[in-house]
């Protein structure tokens, strides 16, 4: 390889001093590393084929009247709310497993910033899955309503708003988990492991019912699927999520500022 | 440019990094010599605020790292080739850095120009990259932010010969334009080619800094003859020091003093001639060879992964 420089005949750094990036600009470099790899970009594509596919079985095997606007939007959301949080995850983790924090740092020594910026971006890409589900429920409806089935297309605001909280919630703790872990297979097990074990023991020791109640946030967030969450269930899903979300966030933001980055 | 202070950096019981201190001027490039495990990784991540030091301090154009507002535009740094994201592409790479820079994209294309990646392997996947296209990316990464100062450890590493001559020129060529550069090796050669000043660490602390050519010029004089005892004899007679070198003999004096005395002693010499760079690297070898427990206590921050 021949290479002929063609540096300007310039001293170096005649534009240095230039401003601090913005959060807004970090955003949406964040954004833009969500899916500018295999791995990224395939996750957001298999959620959006499960989501389609869970839509298309509700039309195939469900009874006419429940083929409404509603159930196929319910529906819809699982998967996202299963898979999403990988997102988070990876988008913490990836960082230390491919080992770009070192550039991403010397970049922007800030660390608190980079943080800032990958959380804003998965509630992002939450507030977009839940417009993705609205657009499969919307087409699912279409069909049902072409093909002998309800085809209603009625549904509550309070649902659509407490599914809203269910995707940023469930993103902005599977970024807990990475940013607490920083390791993408210990993080995505832990994430999808821990809170199935929690249930299970909470199932079987009894002493622990209660705390199970406001702990499990497989319990907690199963209201958020409805149109009518009292307050006392906003109580205990506040409650868990200080436990599996705020806690590990701020653990893992501690963690990550003081890590050293080799 | 970069201002380096007693810089100490320690592990539990194990110190890598004791009292580093060193300046790098506008205008120079500085090599920073020192066998594997030396530490000079540990010191390079501690002026990029990468490493929180034990004790010490760095600064770059005058401030710690961290307070710089936006750095890329400042320092370009090149600390591991390989730590970029093995599935985006190498142009994706630059766009994201370009991004957070706010650097304008059309700087994307200059800098792969400049290093030599052509659209082709802009366009592949860093994971199918060579070592030597990792450190042309690495490079272009480095230069994107159009940086007063650039800090490069290892930049030669995995390059072949036509791409270290290259770099070399790059350099220089920066470093005339009034850059600052330090850039490290474990390689003699590749730094002494392109370097003014040198600063060589050994176990974790400075055993040598200066002007290149001061150093050189301490490194004394390679003499050669047919009757090699009789020199030998006539040098240790005449109380100099002398060592085997591969090319004759090495002594602690200059080319006059080595003259006179096999003058005086009657032997014919084959060879009489500064020792250069032969002279820096068994400079190098003597002062590294110092802390031999330090210097493999650590090997694995050095290795390319």
């Amino acid at each position: 390889m021949t290479i002929v420089s063609t540096a300007p005949e310039t001293t170096p750094g005649h534009r240095s001093g230039a401003p601090q990036p913005s959060l807004a600009r970090l955003t949406v470099v964040e954004l833009r590393k969500l899916v500018d790899t295999r791995a990224g970009r395939w996750l957001l594509i298999i959620i959006g084929l499960l989501s389609a596919a869970v839509v298309a079985l509700l039309l195939v095997y469900a009874e006419a009247p429940e083929q409404t606007f509603t159930t196929f939007y319910v529906t819809a959301l699982l998967p996202v709310g299963v898979l999403l949080p990988v997102l988070g995850i990876l988008s913490i983790t990836s960082e230390w497993s491919q080992r770009t924090a070192l550039t991403t740092f010397a970049l922007v020594p800030r660390r608190e910033r980079v943080i800032a910026a990958k959380l804003v971006a998965v509630v992002l890409a939450a507030f977009g899955a839940v417009l993705a589900s609205l657009a499969f429920a919307a087409a699912g409806t279409a069909i049902a309503g072409a093909t002998g089935g309800a085809g209603t297309w009625q549904v509550e605001g309070a649902l659509v708003a407490h599914s809203v909280v269910f995707q940023v919630a469930s993103v902005l703790m599977g970024a807990a988990f990475g940013l607490l872990l920083l390791n993408t297979p210990l993080a995505i097990v832990a994430y999808l492991v821990l809170p199935i074990v929690w249930s299970i023991v909470g199932e079987l020791v009894r002493p622990l019912h209660r705390a199970a109640e406001w702990l499990d946030t497989g319990r907690t967030m199963e209201p958020l699927f409805t149109a009518e969450v009292t307050a006392g269930q906003w109580q205990r899903l506040a409650v868990s999520l200080l436990l599996w979300m705020v806690v590990p966030l701020v653990a893992g933001m501690i963690r990550t500022m003081r890590r050293e980055v080799a | 440019m970069i201002a380096v202070q007693q810089l100490t950096k320690r592990y539990g019981r194990h110190t890598a990094v004791e009292d580093v201190s060193f300046h790098c001027e506008p205008g120079t490039v500085t090599g920073f010599l020192g066998p594997n495990g030396a530490g000079k990784s540990t010191t390079m991540r501690m002026i990029c605020g990468l490493t929180p030091p034990t004790s010490g301090a760095a600064t770059v154009d005058g401030r710690p790292y961290r307070q710089l507002p936006n750095p890329g535009r400042t320092v370009g740094v090149l600390l591991d080739a390989s730590a970029q994201h093995a599935g985006r592409t190498g142009r994706e790479t630059l766009t994201v850095a370009a991004a957070t820079m706010g650097v304008n994209r059309r700087r994307v294309d200059e800098v792969l120009d400049l290093v030599g990646l052509g659209p082709a392997a802009a366009r592949r996947r860093v994971r199918a990259y060579s070592l030597g296209m990792r450190q042309r990316l690495g490079l272009a990464h480095a230069l994107l932010g159009d940086p007063r100062v650039l800090v490069l450890d290892e930049p030669a590493n995995g390059l072949d010969p036509e791409g270290i001559f290259w770099m070399r020129g790059l350099l220089r060529d920066f470093a005339d334009r009034g850059g600052t550069v330090l850039l490290s090796s474990h390689l003699l050669r590749e730094v002494e080619a392109v370097a003014d000043r040198l600063v060589v660490i050994g176990g974790g602390r400075i055993v040598a800094q200066g002007d290149k050519d001061d150093l050189l010029a301490g490194a004394g004089t390679v003499v050669r003859a047919r009757d090699g005892a009789a020199l030998r004899a006539a040098l240790h007679r005449a109380g100099l020091t002398v060592s085997d070198n591969s090319e004759g003999l090495l002594v602690s004096a200059d080319t006059d003093a080595v003259g006179e005395v096999a003058l005086a002693a009657g032997v014919a010499l084959t060879e009489l001639r500064p020792a250069g760079g032969g002279g820096l690297e068994q400079l190098f070898l003597a002062l590294t060879a110092a802390a031999p427990a330090t210097a493999i206590a650590e090997p694995a921050g050095e290795v390319v992964r």
